[in-house]
This record gives C-alpha cells, sequence and structure tokens, in this order.
C-alpha cells in the first residue's frame, strides 16, 4: 500500500526521460503502473467486504509521537479504486491526445505527481501526513493547469486554483494543529474514537470552520466555486481527471471521512447542508447559461460535488450510502463526457456546443457512448445514473433539516442537470450534421477506450447493483458512528415518491431544454453577478494584496544597506531593552572592576584604542593595521584565558586577513566624508546604545545558567573514549565531528565562490 | 576580568554597527570584521573564563576539570574560520563591484543596480 | 615584491613552517593544535612564498591545484567519516587502531586523524586557492 504510494513518485522523476525513449508508445506503457495499483487494489476487495481495514506505519518522528501511517477501509478503497482505475484510462486517453506534444514528458510527471498524493491523500491515517499530501495535489494541478504557460488564461487560472485550494490548505493545517493538541494525537482512528474529547474542545467552532473551508476550497463549494470552470484551461485529460472525478473529491472525502468525529456539532452538519443546497443549485444555474463543452461539464461537476457533500451532511447512514453511490456514479460518467468532449474537439476543432450536432454519422461509437454516458447523468432507468439519483432523493425526503426547501432545491438541480445531459450527452450527435473547423471521424481506439469502459461500467452496476450492496454496507459501517441497518441497491424501489420526483423532473427538463432558447432569457438577468460575483472578490482581493506588498517593500527594501541595518539594530535593541526594563528587579549581577592585572588592563586599552583608531582614521592602510591590532589583542586574551588553539588560529587568521585587505584595497582612493554630522551622529548613538546592551547581555549572562552544561561530559571521556588529551580539538573531529564537516563544506564552497567570482571577470575580458 | 573583557565586547560591538552604516564599502567590510571579533569574544567571555588552564588532560590524568570551558572553545575555533572565508568572500565581491561600479560608495553602487 | 632577504628567508621559512604545521596536525589531538591552524600555517608558508616570488613559482612548489586539495579534503573527511560505517557503528564515530612498535612505542591511530588530516587539507586548498587568485588578480 505505501509502495503503491511512492512507486508512484518514484515514477515520476523517470517519465522525462522514458518519454523521450518510448515517444508514442509512452502512453499505453506508463498505464500500466496505474493498472496494476488497480489490480493491487482489487485483490483487496475480500478485505474490504469483511469490514476490515488494512494499516501499515512506519515510525518517523518517535519522541513527537509522530509516525507515517497508512490505512485501507472502505471508502479509502473506494477512493484508491477510482484514483488507480481512472488514472490508468486517463494516462492512456493522454498519449494519444497529447501525442507529439513538447512537454508531453513533464506532462505525464506532473500526472504521477498528482497521482501519487492523491492516492496519499486517502490512505494516509496521520492527518499531518494528510496535508503534505494535499497540499501536493493542489500543487500538481497547478502545474497541470498551467500546462500551456504560454497562453494568459491557463497561467491566470492555474494561479487561482492554486491560492484559493491553497487557502484551504493552510486553514486545513490550523485546524488539524489545533484538533491534534486538543485530542493529544494526530491519527484519524484515535480521532473517531476520542471524537468526545474534540468536540468538547472550547475551540471546536475554530476546528470545524477550518477543516470545511479546506474541503469547499478543494471541492469547490460556493462561494469558492469559481476557479474549478477556470481551470478548463487545463488538457482535457487532466480536467476528466483532476476537475471530475479525483482532486476536487479530496474535499468530499475529508468531509465523509471526518464525519464521525464532528457529526454531532450543529456547526458542521448545518454548515455542510448550506453548502451543499447553494452550490448545486449555482452550479446548476450557470451551467445552464453555458455553451463551451467543457464550461457545462465544469459547472456540471460543481452541482454533483455539492450534491454529495449534501448527501454526507445528513449523516444518515442511508445518506451516506447514496452519498458513495453518487460519487462512484459521478465518476463514471462524468470523466467519460469530458473525454468525449476532448475527442471531439480532437476530431472536429469546435469547442463551443451550439456548433456541434449530427456527429452520430461520423463518429457513431463516440455517439453511443455519449448518450449511455447522457442518459446516466440525466438518471434515466436501467443506467447506474438512475440508481444514484433514487438514493439521491430518497435521502432528501427523508431529512428533516430545511425541508421542504431542500425538496424543491433538489428538484430544479435535477432539472437542470437534465438539460445538462442533453446537452452535453445528446446534442452534439444527433440532428443535422454541422459544419466544423476540421473534417469529423471515429476518434482513435485510445480516446474511446476509456469512456467506453465506463459506459460498460455504468450499464453494468445499472442492471446487477447487488454486486455494490456489501461494499456500501461495509463501508457506511466505518463513516456512520450509529449505523446497524443495511442499505439495498435495487434498480426498482417501486412507484414512489421519489420515482415520481424523478419522472416529472425527467419530463420537464427534456422539455426545458428543447425550449432552452428562450429559457435562456429568463437567466439573462444573472449575467450582473458575474461582474459581482465571488471571483470579483478574488482579483480585489489579490490586487489589495498586491499593493500592500509592494508598498512594504518599498518601504522596508529601499537598497539602502545602512537604513536596514539601523532598522534591524533598532529594533533589536528597542525590544530587547524592553524586556530588560520590565525584569530588571530580577536581574542580579555583580561588578568586579578590580579583577584585572596590570598587564591585563593595558591591553583592554590596546584593544578599545585599535578599535576606535580603526573607525575614525582616514588612511585605509591604517584602519586595516587597526584592525589586525584589534585581532592580536583578542588572540593575546585567548592566551590569557586557557585557550591556545583559539590564540593560534586567531593570529594566522589576522595575518591573512590583513594581506587580503591590502590585496584588494590598496590601490583605491582614501575615505572621502560620504556622511553629514547628524547621521553619523545618529548611527554612533544607535551603535553605542546597541554595545552598551550587549555589554550588559554578557554580564547579566554570567550568573545564568538555564541548563545543564555539556561540557564536563567532554571533559571526562575526551581521553577514556576519544583518546585525545586536547579537548577542544577532539570535540572538533569527534564528538562533534559532522558540524566540523559541515563548516569545511562550507569554507570549500565559499572558496570556489570567491574563485568563480573572480574567473567572471576574467570571461568578460 | 570578566567586567573589562564585556566592555570590550561593547565596544567591538558598537564600532562594528557604527562601521556597517557607514557609506563606503571598505568601511562596511571592517565593521563585519570587527562584528565577527565581537561575536567570537562575546561567546568565550558569555561561558565564563578561566585564567591561563587550557582544556588540556595532562599525562598520567584521565581526566579534566576546573579548567576553562572546551565547548565555547571549538565553538569560537570554528567562527574564526568561517569569519575568515566570509570575509574573504565579500572582500572579493567588494572588489568585483567597485571595480565594476567603479566606486566605494553604496549610494552611488545602488544607482547602478537596475 | 623584489627583496632579497626576503627570499632568502622565504625558502628557509617554508620548509620550517611546513615542518611545524605537520606538527601541528599530528600533535593536536593532545596538545594545541589541529586541522585547522595547521591547514593555515602551511598555507601561509606558500603565500609568502607567492609574496616573496609569484604565483606561478608558487604553483609549481605546491605542485596540486588548490581546488583539487579541497575536494581531496572533503573527501578525505567524508570517508573517515565513512569507515565506522562499515564496522555497522553510526557515521564520524571514532574508531581506533592500537599497537604497539619496537621503535616508537606505542602508536594510537583513528579515524579522527584522518578527519584532521580532510580538515587541514580544505583549510589549505581555500586559503591558498583565495590568496593566489587573488594575487593574479590585483
Amino acid at each position: 500500500m505505501v509502495l503503491a504510494v511512492f512507486s508512484l513518485f518514484l515514477f515520476s522523476f523517470f517519465t522525462p526521460f522514458l518519454c523521450r525513449v518510448f515517444q508514442k508508445k509512452s502512453g499505453w506503457l506508463f498505464s500500466l503502473l496505474p493498472l496494476s495499483l488497480t489490480l493491487y487494489f482489487l485483490s483487496q476487495t475480500s478485505l474490504i467486504l469483511q469490514g476490515q481495514t488494512l494499516t501499515h506505519t512506519f515510525e518517523w518522528v518517535p519522541l513527537l509521537n509522530f509516525s507515517f501511517s497508512f490505512h485501507l477501509d472502505g471508502l479509502s478503497y473506494l477512493f484508491a479504486m477510482l484514483i488507480c482505475g481512472i488514472g490508468t484510462v486517463i494516462v492512456f486517453y493522454s498519449g494519444s491526445y497529447l501525442e507529439g506534444d513538447r512537454y508531453l514528458g513533464r506532462f505525464f510527471c506532473s500526472l504521477f505527481v498528482f497521482m501519487g498524493s492523491m492516492l496519499g491523500v486517502v490512505l494516509s491515517n496521520n492527518v499531518l501526513v494528510l496535508f503534505v499530501f494535499w497540499e501536493l495535489t493542489s500543487l500538481s494541478s497547478y502545474f497541470l493547469i498551467g500546462y500551456n504557460h504560454e497562453k494568459k488564461e491557463s497561467r491566470y487560472a492555474a494561479l487561482q486554483a492554486l491560492l484559493v485550494t491553497g487557502l484551504g490548505g493552510l486553514a486545513l493545517l490550523v485546524a488539524v494543529l489545533m484538533a491534534g493538541s486538543a485530542v493529544g494525537s494526530f491519527e484519524i482512528t484515535v480521532w473517531v474514537e476520542r471524537w468526545q474529547t474534540l468536540i468538547s474542545s472550547p475551540y471546536i467552532s475554530a476546528i470545524v470552520i477550518l477543516v470545511l473551508l479546506a474541503a469547499f476550497t478543494k471541492s469547490a463549494q460556493f462561494p469558492f466555486h469559481f476557479w474549478l470552470p477556470n481551470a478548463m484551461q487545463a488538457p482535457t485529460p487532466v480536467s476528466a481527471y483532476l476537475h471530475s472525478s479525483t482532486m476536487v473529491k479530496a474535499g468530499i472525502y475529508l468531509v465523509a471521512r471526518l464525519n464521525p468525529v464532528f457529526s454531532e456539532t450543529p456547526l458542521w452538519f448545518t454548515t455542510i447542508e448550506i453548502a451543499g443546497l447553494t452550490t448545486m443549485i449555482v452550479g446548476a444555474v450557470l451551467s445552464f447559461t453555458q455553451n463551451q463543452y467543457k464550461l457545462v461539464l465544469a459547472y456540471m461537476t460543481v452541482t454533483a460535488l455539492g450534491m454529495i457533500l449534501f448527501l454526507l451532511g445528513m449523516g444518515t447512514a442511508y445518506s451516506v450510502a447514496a452519498a458513495l453511490v453518487f460519487i462512484l456514479v459521478h465518476a463514471l460518467y462524468k470523466a467519460a463526457l469530458f473525454l468525449i468532449a476532448g475527442a471531439v474537439d480532437h476530431e472536429t476543432g469546435e469547442k463551443d456546443l451550439r456548433k456541434l450536432s449530427g456527429l452520430r454519422s461520423k463518429m457513431p461509437l463516440t455517439a453511443i457512448i455519449a448518450l449511455v454516458c447522457g442518459l446516466s447523468m440525466a438518471g434515466v432507468p436501467p443506467l447506474f445514473g438512475f440508481i444514484g439519483k433514487e438514493l439521491f432523493l430518497e435521502s432528501t425526503l427523508k431529512t428533516q433539516l430545511f425541508y421542504p426547501l431542500n425538496i424543491w432545491v433538489v428538484s430544479f438541480t435535477s432539472l437542470f442537470i437534465v438539460c445538462a445531459a442533453c446537452f452535453t450527452g445528446l446534442k452534439p450527435f444527433f440532428g443535422k450534421l454541422a459544419v466544423t473547423p476540421k473534417k469529423p471521424h471515429e476518434a482513435p481506439l485510445a480516446l474511446y477506450l476509456g469512456p467506453l469502459i465506463f459506459a460498460v461500467l455504468s450499464v453494468g452496476f445499472g442492471l446487477y447493483p447487488k454486486v455494490l450492496d456489501s461494499f456500501v454496507t461495509a463501508s457506511v459501517h466505518t463513516l456512520v458512528r450509529s449505523s446497524s441497518d443495511h442499505v439495498h441497491l435495487a434498480l426498482w424501489h417501486g412507484f414512489n415518491q421519489a420515482f415520481f420526483i424523478s419522472m416529472t423532473v425527467l419530463a420537464v427538463g427534456v422539455a426545458f431544454y428543447l425550449l432552452r432558447d428562450v429559457s435562456l432569457k429568463l437567466f439573462k438577468p444573472l449575467a450582473i453577478f458575474k461582474s459581482l460575483g465571488p471571483e470579483k472578490a478574488y482579483q480585489i482581493f489579490l490586487k489589495i494584496l498586491n499593493s500592500v506588498a509592494k508598498t512594504q517593500t518599498l518601504i522596508l527594501q529601499n537598497g539602502f544597506l545602512r537604513y536596514y541595518v539601523f532598522f534591524i539594530i533598532l529594533t533589536a535593541v528597542f525590544l530587547c531593552g524592553w524586556v530588560v526594563f520590565l525584569h530588571q528587579e530580577t536581574l542580579q549581577m555583580t561588578f568586579n572592576f578590580s579583577d584585572i592585572k596590570f598587564h591585563e588592563f593595558l591591553l583592554v586599552l590596546l584593544i578599545i584604542a585599535a578599535t576606535l583608531a580603526s573607525t575614525v582614521l582616514r588612511s585605509r592602510i591604517s584602519a586595516i593595521i587597526s584592525l589586525g591590532v584589534v585581532g592580536y589583542g583578542v588572540s593575546v586574551i585567548f592566551v590569557i584565558f586557557g585557550a591556545p588553539d583559539l590564540a593560534m588560529t586567531q593570529i594566522v587568521i589576522e595575518t591573512l586577513i590583513v594581506v587580503l585587505f591590502i590585496l584588494v584595497f590598496y590601490h583605491l582612493k582614501p575615505f572621502q566624508n560620504l556622511s553629514s554630522k547628524g547621521s553619523k551622529l545618529r548611527d554612533a548613538l544607535l551603535a553605542l546604545s546597541a554595545g552598551a546592551l550587549m555589554t550588559f547581555l554578557v554580564l547579566a549572562a554570567q550568573d545564568v545558567q538555564y541548563a545543564e552544561s555539556i561540557s564536563p561530559y567532554f571533559e571526562q571521556n575526551s581521553w577514556l573514549l576519544a583518546h585525545g588529551r586536547n579537548v577542544v580539538n577532539v570535540i572538533l573531529v569527534d564528538f562533534r565531528a559532522l558540524d566540523t564537516l559541515g563548516e569545511i563544506t562550507v569554507l570549500a564552497i565559499a572558496g570556489l565562490g570567491i574563485f568563480i567570482l573572480l574567473k567572471l571577470k576574467l570571461g568578460k575580458k | 576580568m570578566s567586567f573589562w573583557l564585556a566592555i570590550i565586547v561593547g565596544v567591538l560591538y558598537s564600532a562594528g554597527i557604527y562601521m556597517m552604516m557607514r557609506r563606503s564599502v571598505v568601511k562596511l567590510i571592517i565593521g563585519l570584521a570587527l562584528l565577527s571579533h565581537a561575536a567570537n569574544l562575546l561567546i568565550f567571555t558569555g561561558a565564563g573564563i578561566v585564567r591561563e588552564k587550557a582544556p588540556i588532560i595532562s599525562k598520567f590524568q584521565e581526566t579534566v576539570s576546573n579548567n576553562a570551558d572546551p565547548l565555547p572553545q571549538a565553538l569560537v575555533l570554528t567562527a574564526i574560520v568561517i569569519s575568515f572565508g566570509v570575509l574573504a568572500f565579500a572582500l572579493v565581491l567588494t572588489h568585483r563591484a567597485v571595480e565594476s561600479v567603479g566606486t566605494d560608495d553604496l549610494d552611488q553602487m545602488k544607482e547602478t543596480d537596475t | 615584491m623584489h627583496s632579497i632577504i626576503l627570499r632568502t628567508a622565504t625558502v628557509f621559512l617554508k620548509y620550517l613552517l611546513l615542518v611545524f604545521s605537520v606538527y601541528l596536525l599530528l600533535g593536536g589531538h593532545n596538545e594545541p593544535g589541529g586541522g585547522f591552524v595547521g591547514g593555515l600555517v602551511a598555507a601561509s608558508a606558500f603565500i609568502l612564498f607567492a609574496i616573496a616570488y609569484n604565483v606561478e613559482e608558487a604553483r609549481k612548489r605546491l605542485r596540486i591545484e588548490p581546488a583539487v586539495l579541497i575536494g581531496i579534503g572533503l573527501l578525505t573527511a567524508l570517508f573517515s567519516g565513512l569507515i565506522p560505517v562499515i564496522l555497522n557503528k553510526s557515521f564520524l564515530t571514532g574508531v581506533w587502531f592500537h599497537g604497539h612498535s619496537e621503535i616508537f612505542g606505542d602508536i594510537h591511530i583513528g579515524s579522527p586523524l584522518f578527519f584532521d588530516v580532510g580538515v587541514y587539507l580544505v583549510v589549505l586548498g581555500v586559503t591558498v586557492k583565495i590568496i593566489f587568485s587573488l594575487l593574479e588578480e590585483v
């Protein structure tokens, strides 16, 4: 299981090279990896059906109780199957769809990184690990949306998706840290066990809101839905994969996963219900006003995500089962339709649905697949979509919250879904053949094989829904705390209320579609919302953020080094001085002026005089030599206080530094008087107060010991363990040799850097 | 004596910071050198000082105690060498900058920075 | 620089400094000294030579390109850390060989010594590299 995640990451490294080697074959060759992972997860089916979970744990930082832990239960299994199964098709499809593209290797690299991180999200049991994978999906999605990076719109959409989902990611991190400290563990299974501790935490409202913020941004819930349609700038396989069947469902996954933890808090389920209802109707209405193939589908995805969230929010065993089924239903028809949209675009060069019709004669197979998927989407029996919709309506009818408003919203939404299904599944293929930029003909195998499989599954699951029964029961068990009832999936539920609504919606929806041109006028006034919508808010927010950043950069990073130094020192002096001032009574310092011998006093005077000389002298050489005197003086201090190693090193280094200074500055003019008297005085005052503070700190530090010194350990063991009598040297080359190794590496880099700096100039000449 | 060493640390810090705020790049580097002396002495003095007893285990003995603390010495030794590397790098960098810009005045250098 | 006295003195001083640097390096474990100061003293021998004569002459005396010295030094330090890894101890643990010979008395050779040699070579290489490059530049 862990290998599954990491094999994808590992493989992503090699894709650019492999792509160069295999060229056209890379698509189907690469798809073998997700295929084998699918088979692996399939082999775990019997385990899942028994309601068991598969877990793997690696200790990472045992001291912090932090480990890489992964587990596979019903929910994870469903998502893993979607990720790997659809992933197989997508990789296969992309090889043909993007054939000969310059950046194909890069594309596959991002795609496999995404696949790995998405799998990581649904398999990790540790929320911090989940967070890391969560952010990785955002990042890889950024690269995939911005794949056509030469287009401005692509870059805009990619950045938007990254910022919106990244915001959610940060919210998730905060929520996870708060919840983790409340429970005392970062394992999801522990959270589920100790849910009472968690929801009695004083911060529970903040935790719930932040978790939901993460889920809503990722799953494109209103008012964060706007990034998803923009993300359609990505190549079609990416839209089919990330933005319909997997990544956008990460938010759903999070809600489903944490449902047993938070389901007792009213804030949790009311927020989810409101968001779900709003999102489904907003998405539905907006999709109706769109004409582009992929955009209609994108808004439909927004709607579907709202529906799934709405189901999860109800929190009953029946509704959660409905949500699980609907996730599968939606993934099957939506991925297929996206891929068909891509195939149609590939073959005809036309994206506008209004200009597409009658392709049935040219692309018969694609037309049949589209028909099946469209009907599944509309919820026509005996397809899988019908079962999903029945469950959806039944759950809605059973709930009390927002009754009867929810029935109306759900019915209207379904109406628009039927419309969109007709528009995307039927319209392009029936009627009179329209003229398109390219001459259409049947798509190649790679472009229709995937959708074909999905369509067959849609039919299969529709006719034999029983195969999913035990799986759904087993999974629901882990997601709803008080569930004992079994859920039975069936095509035929009898003439009940749900069936009645379903059929009415179907009939009205078709009628609505046929009168599309007329009814579109009804939605004209909605155009105002485009300029006032959440996307506008996003743009304004971004503008403000940028201008704030610009202004503060101009103030703080003004390009004058001495002001940087000035403000840094000023802040440090002020803050340290403030703390000292606050705690002055706790400081006890003993001054001992007289503990000094005559020659030492002379040395002190010499060093101070040389220091002052190096600052005030006009001549460069004199200043440099004064600096040398300071250095030698310091080394004499080392001699007096028992540090012969330091003294020797200091003397040699000081000599070398003087040589260096003279080599570099010998031929420069003497110092000029560049600063005004006022600024000199100001700088001197600040420098003196900083110096006074440091003196004070040294004196204060001497009587303070916060922790036991580790020096006695070195003194005790230097000879016995390390066979060296010079303790300082033993520390350097034995006890702390790793630090020294780092240090000489830095030194080597500095040396090479200097060499290169000097070489650069030679190159110029 | 540690009082007097603390005074030296203060003087070195003052001088170093003052020099770093000057416009001449040469003064800036002298300031950097003074600052590294200051930091070394700060560590050395802050840990407590002992006269004349180096942390070296004498023959026929197995441990040492009540001598100068070896740990700050090890720290300072690496700091001396590293600050040499940094100073040399800074020197060469300034050398190149002064040579290609033709001035050692940081304000005039800023003008050339586009 | 053309100073006969300096040049003549340098010839002798060079060997003196080099011998002293090796003494510092080898004795550093038990007495004041060690790789850092040893490397610096060795470097000053070559730098003195470069100032008294010229860089080209000094490079000839050094025989090895300083950058190569840096590389050898880093690798020596690294491998001295890897010896204990082979013996199934953690990285950079000191490993000692204790022997006795009629002529030299007790001998202790340990991986820290090799580590110190690495430090010596890196410090020598870096210092010489910096000063030589600058001398050639000015």
